[in-house]
This record gives C-alpha cells, structure tokens and sequence, in this order.
C-alpha cells in the first residue's frame, strides 16, 4: 500500500493575539491517492489556515504532516519550497494568471521552477490545455477568456508535472453558476483520471460533488458521512 | 529531494516578459538613464574630439621648433663652432646658430655708392651674422640666388644674403649680375634672396641682411651666436629642448634659456580636463536620478505585481528566483536605456562634429562601457525593490494579490 497523499496528525496552528486564535486544532486528516476531498466551512472557520498548511504555505505550530510520504515539519523554507513546486498543484479563487501572456505560456510557468527539459514545455502546455477541453485557445490571452476558461486554464497549469495533489481554494468562488458546473464537471473528469483533489469552499453545492466531505468548524474538522 | 531550481534562459524570458508587457512604463523609466548615459558620452566625445582639434592645430612645424637664448654677459657662452656638438644630438634635424649686430635700429644699408640727395639711398636694417644651415631651420626658401655655405664662411667670403622684405627696400630685383650692398660702408656682394619665410621662429629675417658669421666678425665686429635656432625631427622637441643647452654649453648650461613647444599630449589632456570636470559631474547626476527613477518605479511594479510574486511562490519559486527576476528586469531596463543613451550620445557627438567641422573621435572603450554601466545602474536600482519582492510571505502576497 502506498502512502497517503495528505497525512496530517494532530496538527494545531495559533496565531498569537490577545487572546490567541486558534485557528486550527488537532486536526487529523487522510488523503489517499485518488481521492476527491471537500473542505467546507463558513469564513473564519480555518478553512484559509488549513489551506495554506497543506498547501506548505504556512507552518503548523504542532503535529506532523506527511505529504505524499515525505514529512514536511522541520524542512527548511527551500526544501519546502521545492517539494511545494513539484507535488502540489494551486488552483486559485481569483486564477492568478497574467495578463500580458497567452494561456499557453500561463500554463508553461508552471515549469519554470522544476527541472524539466526547455524544449518540449509548449508541447506538455498544449496537451494539459486539451485535458481541460482549452486546446482552441491556447494562443489566447486571458482577458480573451471567459471566467470559466480561465479557471480552466489555472488548473490546467496546476496539472502540469502531475503533481501529487491539486489543491483548489475556492474554485468556483468568481464564476457564474454555467461556468462553476463546468468546472466541477472537469473536477469529476480529473477524479476519474486518478488525480488527487482536495476542494476548499463554502459553497455545499460545490462540495456535494466531491466524493467525501470534510467540515471545518473552529478549527476543527469533522468528517461528514453521506 | 530535489532543490527547486531554474534556468538562466527561463530567468531572461520572465524577465523580457515583465519588462514587455508595460511598454509606455518601460520607456518613461529608461528616460532617466538614457539622459545620464547620453551626457556622459556627448561630454566625454566632444571633448575628446576638441582636445584632438586643439591638438592637431599644433602643426608640425611649430611643434619641432626650439630656440635657445644665449645671454651676452658676461663672457661668451656659446661659440659659433659649438654647433657641431649638438647637431650630432639625435633628434635635431636642423640646426644654425645667429648674431645679430648690435645696433640701435639697425645699420645703414645701401645698395650702392652713389650720394645722392633727392633719393633715400641708406636704409637702416637689422644685420644677422648666420652660420650657412640657416633657411632649412626657418623653413625658409631662397626666391633668387642661393644661401651661403661653409666654403664662404671658411674662406670668409664677403656675400650676403637679403631677407625678402630688404631686398624690395633695397630695390634689388635679381641677384644673377652680383648686385652690392654696403653695410656701414663695407661692401658685400648678393647671391640670394630668401623668398618666403616659412617660420615664425625668427620673424625679423624678412627684413634683414644676412652675412656669414666669420666675414661679419671680421668687417663688423660681429660678437658670439646670441641664438640658436633648431628644427628637430616630429616629437623629439621635448627631448632637444633639454639636451641642446648642455650641448652648446657644457659649463654654463644653466645660463642659457630654453624656448620649446608645449607638450602637445599634456596640452591635450589638460583642455579635455578641463572640458570634462563639470559635465561629468551633470551627466552622473542624471545617471542617479536615472537610477532613483527606476528603483522608484520597479518598487511600485512589485506593489501591482504582489500576486504575481504569490503565484511564482505557489509554483515552487525560491525567494532568490524572485529577487533574481526583478534585479533582470531592473539590469535590463538599464541596459536598454544605457544602449539608448549611448547611441544618441555617439549620433550627438557626430553631428556636432560635422556642423563644426571636426573630425569627430570616439573612444570605443566608451562606446562598449556605457551601456554597462547603464545596465549597472538599472541593477543597483533594483536591489532594493527586488529584495522586497523576495522578502514577501506567499500566503500573504497570494492573499493580496488579484
């Protein structure tokens, strides 16, 4: 048996205020291989703090976190860095694509930071393109999307490299509701194909496609059995 | 595990990218730079090409040109035969030693014997004793007739030769029926008369009598050489001007004066010194507020571009990738303008040129630096908006960003 995706163990995050906040405690959670997880939870729940924990952005204050079997407390900030780039895939609320360069070339970045060959980059752009149905509109810059493409082009650069782990903060949180069913319709698709994915959101219509729904309330989480 | 790493041609392309995608941005930024880097060029080519102007006015002839001044007390310093001493001197091509005779106004010249009242016949003119090398010295030639040479001097022949002007005076036209002069009553035959005289060593020549030394000791009580006139060959001036008095003079070298051409290579430097000083300082000041300009807009382009910096963080990018591709884009900013300013400052350079008629001189030193430092400009700019970049927290500047 391989190793979980998402092992996180007791994990406890404050932020020091007065009094402190905390905003994640104790919080266990199993990610297998395959798995469509939906985190769900009303602002000021932790949903951000867990995202950014398992997104290696921020560091839990205690317990241990596996990703993909490589324990990530006590790497330095470049290790995390580098184990960030080559296992987890971001998909954003607001995309983060840039403007001035073609949806091709947004995908591309995703290989900026990884030691892949240089040459076939467009190639591996084109063909995660066409795994999101965008394939037509690779030459195109963002602001010629719509919100839905564009949506679809930041997952099609978190695909890119087949990352351990694609983690979506919020997926659907700027699209309209044709755009938001196409979208999960291609969330579905990826979880057939065997991808890992792990969706925060607020939104219960969102979350009642993925296949096991995680609730966080006060920094705990609590698995919903359907 | 593998560290997170990039390419250097991937660190280029993101950085074109940022500095293409705002072009009007880009270009109001380069200003700053292009206007310091130009300055410095125009300066430092104009002068440069006014030094070489100034320099080249410098003839050759002027510039080979040393006379020493011989004092007449209180004993003789130099003889007339002391000239064969320094003509052995490498370096001077020519040399002639003269005397001239020591009266006030000059003395009585005529160009013949017969007293008559109604005319001017006496002219009073100067009287130079010269050994025979004199015209190649002076760069003079010999309209009619010829110079004297040793033979004359030796067997102390009594010709003379006119300058030009006291040839007219006299209203001697030709030399070939052996017209005579009287110096204080004493006559001399002419054989020459020089025509133009090229050099402005000895200007009085035109208009004086000239006699070997040894007849105008004999019949004029002529003393020693008071002058020594020498034509060096191209670049040795510096050096005869201070071997030529020992020469002459082993023991009273220190009496004799020197007058020798300016150094033409420190004349050259100290009016490019001079032209320099101030716009050097002008032209680095706008290289700084260049420099202000762009850290100043790289820092706001971080601000706008806080997500991008979450987003590249996200995707695995290290804090140096990040301080790596903004320092880029700031060189290359930089380095355009330094491009820039320095090609207007070349094409500045030539037209002034060309209207003031110079040959325009470029240093290629200078053309190769300036767009470097141009491009270090841009990169010591953009130190401190880049490490701002790279000190960004990705959950915050993912948080931030749009």
């Amino acid at each position: 048996m391989t190793a979980p995706v998402i092992r996180l163990d007791g994990v406890g995050r404050v932020f020091p205020a007065d009094p402190p906040v905390h905003a994640l405690t104790d919080v266990q959670l199993s990610v297998e291989r395959g798995d469509y997880v939906s985190v769900v939870g009303v602002s000021g729940s932790g949903k951000s703090t867990l995202l950014n924990t398992l997104g290696l952005l921020d560091r839990p204050d205690s317990g241990g976190y596996r990703l993909d079997g490589v324990e990530t407390t006590g790497l330095s900030d470049r290790q995390l860095t580098a184990l960030r780039g080559s296992r987890i895939g971001f998909v954003f609320q607001s995309f983060h694509l840039l403007a001035y360069r073609s949806a091709a070339d947004n995908v591309a970045m995703a290989e900026l930071y990884r030691r892949t060959d240089r040459r076939r980059r467009g190639e591996r752009a084109r063909a995660a393109l066409t795994r999101v149905g965008l394939d037509h509109r690779a030459d195109f810059r963002p602001d010629k999307l719509s919100g839905g493409e564009r949506q679809r082009v930041a997952i099609a650069r978190a695909l890119l490299g087949e990352p351990a782990l694609l983690l979506c903060d919020e997926p659907t949180g700027n699209l309209d509701r044709a755009n938001t069913h196409a979208v999960l319709d291609l969330f579905d698709d990826l979880a057939r194909q065997n991808v890992t994915l792990v969706v925060i959101t607020h939104d219960e219509e969102v979350s009642r496609r993925a296949h096991r729904r995680v609730r966080i309330e006060d920094g705990r989480l609590q698995e919903e059995t359907p | 595990m593998s560290r997170a790493s990039m390419r250097l041609p991937d660190l280029c392309d993101e950085a074109l990218a940022g500095v293409a995608s705002r072009p009007v941005r880009t270009a109001l930024t380069m200003l700053g730079t292009v206007i310091g880097i130009a300055t410095l060029v125009i300066t430092l080519g104009v002068a440069a090409t006014a030094a070489n102007q100034i320099a080249g006015r410098f003839d050759a002839v002027t510039a080979t040109e040393v006379t020493v001044l011989v004092p007449g007390q209180p004993e003789p310093l130099v003889s007339w035969g002391g000239l064969a001493d320094l003509q052995r001197l490498n370096g001077v091509h020519a040399a002639a030693s003269i005397a001239t005779l020591d009266t006030a106004g000059g003395a009585h010249v005529r160009a013949n014997d017969v007293h008559d009242p109604t005319t001017v016949t006496d002219r009073a003119l100067p009287v130079v004793a010269t050994t025979p090398g004199l015209p190649e010295v002076v760069n003079a030639d010999l309209g009619q007739g010829r110079y004297f040479d040793e033979g004359h001097v030796t067997r102390h022949d009594r010709v003379a030769v006119l300058g030009g002007a006291a040839a007219k005076l006299l209203g001697i036209t030709r030399v070939d029926d052996a017209p005579a002069v009287f110096v204080d009553d004493q006559a001399f035959t002419v054989i020459g008369v020089l025509g133009d005289a090229g050099s402005g060593q000895e200007p009085g020549l035109d208009s004086s009598v000239l006699l070997p030394y040894t007849t105008a000791s004999d019949r004029l009580r002529i003393g020693t050489p008071s002058k020594v006139l020498i034509r060096t060959d191209l670049g040795a001036a510096p050096l005869i001007a201070r071997q030529a008095p020992v020469a002459l003079s082993p023991n009273g070298h220190a009496s004799l004066s020197v007058v020798a051409p300016p150094d033409p290579a420190s004349l050259r430097g100290g009016v490019e010194h001079d032209v320099n000083g101030l716009f050097v300082v002008l032209g680095l000041v706008s290289l700084i507020v260049g420099a202000i300009g762009i850290a100043n807009v790289t820092l706001v382009t971080v601000m706008e571009r806080i997500g991008e910096i979450g987003l590249r963080r996200a995707l695995g990018a290290g804090r140096r990738h990040i301080a790596a591709q903004f320092l880029v884009e700031s060189g290359t900013v930089g380095l355009i303008g330094g491009i820039v300013g320095t090609s207007t400052g070349i094409v500045a350079v030539v037209v002034i040129s060309a209207v003031n008629g110079w040959t325009p001189v470029l240093d290629l030193s200078l053309a190769a630096g300036a767009p470097v430092a141009g491009a270090v400009v841009g990169l010591v700019a953009g130190l401190y908006p880049s490490l701002r970049a790279a000190r960004m927290r990705p959950v915050e500047a993912l948080r931030a960003g749009t």
